[in-house]
């Protein structure tokens, strides 16, 4: 079969070629940020020092209510988020009367793991990391989740004809060879890919399906009336709760939480919701955490929030409900307990140098065909310093997001969005450096401070806060212990990078047969 | 003269390449739209569960057409499959949904 590009791998390698360097700058962003939010639990409380305690559901959850009955007792709603295995605060929203959605965000507070409300550092958690990854930033939701889903998509077509293109794929397996210019840069991209292939694989596909009814809404559309009447199917939502105007307490939570561990096999409730409290209309939705099991789909459970009494519990889902829902639990990974959370980690870290390497990849394998190496085309350098900026620039842009958290004011007016700031304007700035510079001193100005941003993470833990690196050891406080370790360890291999980059020959002379003679990537 | 011939073939190229990419992109999602409904519609299981079926499935569909229309022999060819399984896809699933509605 002749395709595009002559026989059927050549032309597979030229659509692996173009489909990932299309994409790959953003994603790039994206698998680094997911790679990052498997430990968002952790980040959060790295980056909220002042909140300690021991993760305590039912307490937490009668505090809270305590606390809403005392302060928001006229509220339309009021839903407290409880920590999850990981984590230790609750955080606490109400919706007064008459008020929209949108109110939430400004009507909450957080509790530690004591269930008492706490002053803790304005931040912004592992919760920016975590969203940046499906919903962007500085641009609507939905736009952000499209242009996600396009990147997604090349990156499933761009596995797919990636695998196609090889001829020896075992021998991925066992092959890294330094110091051969291109011919590394090749290795370290089959190395990354294949090792964890599989996972590669499934986190696209699985990535896909978390947004499915998004991108691909035209099956509910043609068998269901509306998308209304599919969503009451699927998720068995009943009627919502009107107000009857009759006073009556909410009962005891301990006992809705008891009979809800006792429906779910143990699991512990992520999120409770409390329509019309103080009502006799009042409805508790309890949702299962994510902690407990595969399937990520929230599993509800609805009580009459005067009597305590249960709803009957809804029918077990169907095959391919199922399905769903443990493709979007495979990918979200809350499930994993530790061991295997860094697994996934590491995985997604491979992807990320997968991305990383295969851009280099391009201009390397470009750079010995020029006709004159001294003064690229501008495609080449276009390419070159976008691959400076997002691939030198964003571990800066990581690392700075850090910083933010520990060097801005406590007390400072819109702290979260400015660690946020923070990230975007350590990226940026990457960009115009990597504009301004020669592609080596690029590489080298950004690689080196991205070495010495990570480096002094635990530097600046240690000076702003009282749970630094050796007490956290001495406490055997792994969470703290562990950032600040992690930090130590991506500055050391940054900073072998920038040695690496700085040790290279600056004039590289080549023969242009060497470089031909790779057929693949 | 080489040039203006060496031009044409770029060109002819570039068109090429447009239009498969034209057709795995866009054709590609419509294929997989289509897939996606005909699993909705047809698949003799629950309702929800067929249109989950569909949605899981769609995203394979896309991949497979994009691939295709990179492997195979000429735009057109690609145009053509995508027509021939489509087109009569598409109408059975309009005879279908004004079949229901009458």
């Amino acid at each position: 079969m002749n395709g595009v590009n002559g026989g059927l791998r050549q032309s597979m390698a030229w659509l692996h070629t173009w489909a990932g360097l299309l994409v790959g700058w953003l994603l790039l962003a994206i698998f680094a940020t997911g790679t990052s939010a498997y430990f968002q639990d952790e980040i959060t409380r790295w980056m909220q020092p002042e909140i300690t305690g021991q993760r305590q559901i039912t307490l937490a959850s009668e505090r809270a209510l305590d606390w809403l009955q005392k302060n928001q007792p006229g509220a339309d709603s009021w839903s407290i988020t409880l920590p999850g295995p990981r984590a230790i605060a609750s955080t606490v929203y109400w919706k007064p009367a008459g008020e929209t959605r949108r109110s939430l965000r400004d009507h909450t507070i957080t509790l530690d793991g004591n269930g008492e409300p706490v002053v803790s550092r304005a931040t912004i958690g592992g919760f920016f990391l975590y969203r940046m990854h499906f919903d962007l930033h500085y641009m609507p939701v939905l736009w952000a989740r499209w242009i996600v889903g396009f990147c997604a998509m090349f990156m499933l077509v761009a596995i797919i004809s990636g695998v196609i293109t090889h001829k020896k794929i075992f021998a991925d397996f066992f092959t890294l060879r330094f110091g051969k210019g291109q011919r590394s840069w090749l290795d370290a991209h089959n190395l990354s890919a294949v090792l964890a292939l599989p996972f590669h694989a499934m986190i696209t596909f699985t990535g896909l399906v978390t947004l499915q009814s998004l991108y691909m809404p035209w099956g509910m559309t043609v068998a269901y009336p509306t998308v209304a009447a599919y969503s009451a199917d699927a998720y068995g939502s009943e009627a919502p709760p009107v107000r009857s105007g009759n006073a009556a307490p909410v009962a005891p939570i301990a006992e809705m939480i008891r009979q809800a561990r006792a429906a779910w096999g143990g699991a512990e409730p992520g999120y409770i919701d409390i329509a019309f409290p103080g009502d006799a209309n009042g409805i508790v939705r309890m949702f299962r955490g994510g902690g407990d099991g595969m399937a990520a789909r929230a599993k509800t459970l609805q009580f009459d929030a005067a009597t305590g009494h249960m709803h009957p519990v809804p029918a077990a889902k169907g095959a391919a409900s199922e399905t769903e829902s443990v493709m979007v639990g495979l990918h979200a990974g809350r499930y994993a307990p530790y061991l295997l959370r860094w697994l996934y980690f590491l995985c997604s870290l491979a992807g990320t140098v997968m991305v990383a390497t295969g851009l280099i990849l391009w201009t390397a394998k470009r750079r010995v065909q020029l006709p004159d190496p001294e003064r690229p085309h501008i495609g080449f350098r276009l390419v070159e310093r976008l691959n400076i900026a997002s691939v030198a620039g964003l571990p800066l842009a990581f690392a700075c997001h850090f910083l933010a958290n520990r060097l801005l004011p406590l007390r400072m007016d819109g702290r979260p969005d400015w660690e946020v700031h923070a990230f975007f304007i350590a990226w940026g700035g990457s960009l115009v450096l990597a504009c301004l510079l020669s592609p080596r001193r690029g590489w080298l100005a950004l690689l080196a401070a991205s070495t010495a941003a990570f480096a002094a993470i635990p530097v600046v833990d240690a000076l702003t806060t009282d749970r630094w690196l050796v007490p956290s050891l001495l406490h055997g406080d792994w969470v703290f212990a562990g950032f600040d370790l992690t930090m130590i360890a991506l500055a050391g291999a940054l900073g072998f990078a920038t040695w690496k980059v700085y040790k290279r020959p600056t004039v590289v002379v080549r023969r242009k047969r060497a470089a031909t003679r790779e057929v693949s990537a | 003269m080489a040039r203006r011939k060496a031009a044409g073939i770029q060109s002819t190229r570039v068109l090429e390449i447009t239009s498969r990419a034209v057709a795995a992109v866009f054709g590609g999602y419509a294929m997989a739209a289509l897939v996606a409904s005909a699993f909705a519609r047809w698949l003799p299981v629950a309702r929800v569960e067929a249109v989950i079926t569909g949605m899981l499935s769609s995203f394979a569909v896309y991949a497979t057409v994009v691939i295709l229309a990179f492997a195979m022999r000429s735009a057109t060819r690609v145009w053509l499959w995508l027509a021939a399984f489509g087109l009569p896809l598409a109408g059975a699933l309009a005879w279908s949904m004004h079949g229901s509605a009458a």
